[in-house]
């Protein structure tokens, strides 16, 4: 559908707006009612109701959100660095949203579905979710009080060692695939997902993912019961609002990654072609948000220590191991 | 350390299953304005005045009921009845009979106080309000309307009293209020029989 677009009578940058325009939405609609289910899955896991008064169900919930935060005062604290203040949010809107530029939905015979088909597009990704760390640390430096700085700090260590694991646990899909484009890591699960010769690999992936979106049991970030709200504690209104909607982009596209490297992407388990990629991609995608909800309703947060303990001296070396030996395995057996 | 392992691994099972179980459990929640909760007669709320088969106001503006109440939210000012208007059968009434819900901490000692079962708590608890002044009941909300029957007795309820506790009975006793009126006190007390508990 989105390549039937490429027509050559289209210029490109009218393609690729149009693309953009129409991910960007369904993106930003993903993350409001990923924000609903996520309320509706921690209440009924906590014997509540959940949010039920807006429109049936609640599913008006995630607008009458919208709206509130829109018409909140947007505050400014006299001690903070006012440039960097405000443009710190747009780093972490930016660079959750660019994501969404590599990453492939599906593919038909028009072509592969997303935005650009870059070569390299895991590596587009990292980099992309290492600059979004500036966001948080730069909003917590720049608030000019203790709480977002402590925050900041906090964030900063945390990213830079759970990086490291995250990115070890990924080598070892990219040795078996032989590629490091989306679509080709892809095409090499054809047969067998890679969730099953990356066990280990997966695991890893889907603990430092945690941590690397700052969501529970990793939130020491914005620890309410500590650090009062984290970076975000001096940010109000709409502002406050892109780090919320950039906090549940980065969940919805760490759940992409997931699908993409270890669940065979589009891929249809069991040859149920029938049923199109893009179902299958979205009810994967889905599975893992459920996973990471399921997370932060069942595990306590970490003590910061023990956060730094465990992705140092248990998901670093587990992940070098694991590329290691995928790594011997595809030189010396195959 | 292999073991320690796996009863992490073990408990972290056991965790996720416990949330995962939680998530299709009935939810206890009451979806409070649209649903409302049947509360026991016996529950203490809003106050309401009765009135005699005939219409007449039982209230005899005695203010013992003003006298009992531990929270001083109880304001009476009684009246003679005149033979041109009677209001109550007795020989005064309250002229003005006022509570403060704000200050009322509900306990019920008013209505045991009252010679005349006439001050009441009903079940009644939705009073909430945009102005302070608004929580002083006057006569025009607290009396039950002519035409709307008797009111509540308190006689209908309950004691609810669990039976092993011990048994309750009824105690009356009058008491003076002035030279040539009195009343009667009447409530209930719970004598512990129960072993362990008498004395």
């Amino acid at each position: 559908m989105l390549a039937a677009l490429s027509l050559d009578v289209v210029p490109l940058w009218v393609v690729v707006l149009a693309k953009s325009g129409f991910v960007l939405f369904v993106v930003v609609t993903t993350f409001a009612y990923a924000m609903l289910f996520e309320r509706k899955i921690m209440a009924w896991m906590q014997l509540r109701p959940g949010p039920n008064r807006v429109g049936p169900w609640g599913l008006m919930q995630p607008a009458a959100d919208a709206a509130k935060m829109m018409f909140k005062e947007d505050l400014t604290p006299s001690t903070a660095d006012p440039f960097i203040y405000r443009f710190a949010p747009w780093i972490s809107l930016a660079t959750a949203m660019g994501v969404f530029a590599v990453i492939p939905f599906s593919e038909t015979s028009g072509g592969l579905w997303s935005i650009g088909n870059v070569n390299s597009g895991i590596l587009f990704v990292f980099a992309l979710t290492s600059i979004g760390v500036y966001g948080i640390s730069l909003a917590g430096w720049s608030s000019g009080s203790k709480y977002p700085l402590l925050g900041s700090v906090r964030s900063t260590a945390q990213m830079i060692s759970y990086e490291l694991a995250m990115t070890m646990s990924v080598i070892g899909v990219l040795i078996l695939a032989g590629t490091t484009s989306f679509a080709g890591i892809v095409h090499a699960q054809a047969k067998w997902w890679f969730v099953l010769p990356q066990f280990v690999g997966f695991i890893v992936y889907i603990i430092t993912a945690v941590a690397e979106t700052n969501r529970a049991p990793f939130d020491l970030v914005e620890a309410e019961t500590e650090l009062v709200g984290g970076f975000h504690t001096e940010y109000s209104g709409l502002r406050f609002g892109l780090f919320f909607i950039a906090e549940y982009l980065n969940m919805i596209a760490v759940a992409c990654v997931a699908t993409l490297l270890f669940f065979g992407g589009w891929n249809p388990p069991f040859g149920l072609t029938v049923i199109p990629g893009i179902v299958w991609f979205l009810l994967k995608d889905g599975f893992f948000i459920f996973i990471y909800i399921w997370l932060r309703t069942t595990l306590p947060r970490l003590r910061y220590d023990r956060l730094m303990a465990f992705g140092w001296k248990v998901l670093l070396p587990v992940a070098t191991l694991n590329l290691m030996v995928t790594a011997a395995i595809v030189a010396f057996g195959g | 350390m292999l073991g320690g392992f796996f009863a992490g691994v073990l408990a972290l099972i056991q965790g996720f299953f416990t949330t995962f179980s939680f998530f299709f459990k009935r939810k206890p929640t009451i979806a409070y304005p649209s649903v409302k909760k049947q509360h026991a007669p016996r529950f203490h709320g809003l106050h309401e005045l009765r009135r005699y088969a005939d219409g007449k106001e039982r209230c005899i503006g005695c203010e013992l009921c003003a006298i009992a109440c531990p929270a001083n939210a109880i304001t009476v000012i009684g009246a003679e009845n005149t033979p041109d208007d009677r209001r109550s059968p007795g020989e005064r009434y309250a002229a003005r009979y006022e509570i403060d819900e704000l200050r009322c901490i509900f306990c019920g000692l008013c209505e045991e106080a009252c010679p005349t079962d006439a001050i009441v708590l009903t079940p009644r608890f939705e009073m909430s309000d945009y102005r302070r002044g608004s929580f002083v009941y006057a006569k025009d909300r607290l009396l039950v309307p002519p035409d709307a029957g008797v009111g509540m007795a308190p006689d209908e309820r309950p004691n609810g009293i669990p039976a092993d506790l011990g048994s309750v009975i009824e105690q009356k006793s009058t008491v003076d209020i002035e030279e040539g009126y009195s009343a009667t006190w009447r409530g209930t007390i719970l004598k512990t029989e129960r072993k362990g508990l008498a004395g």
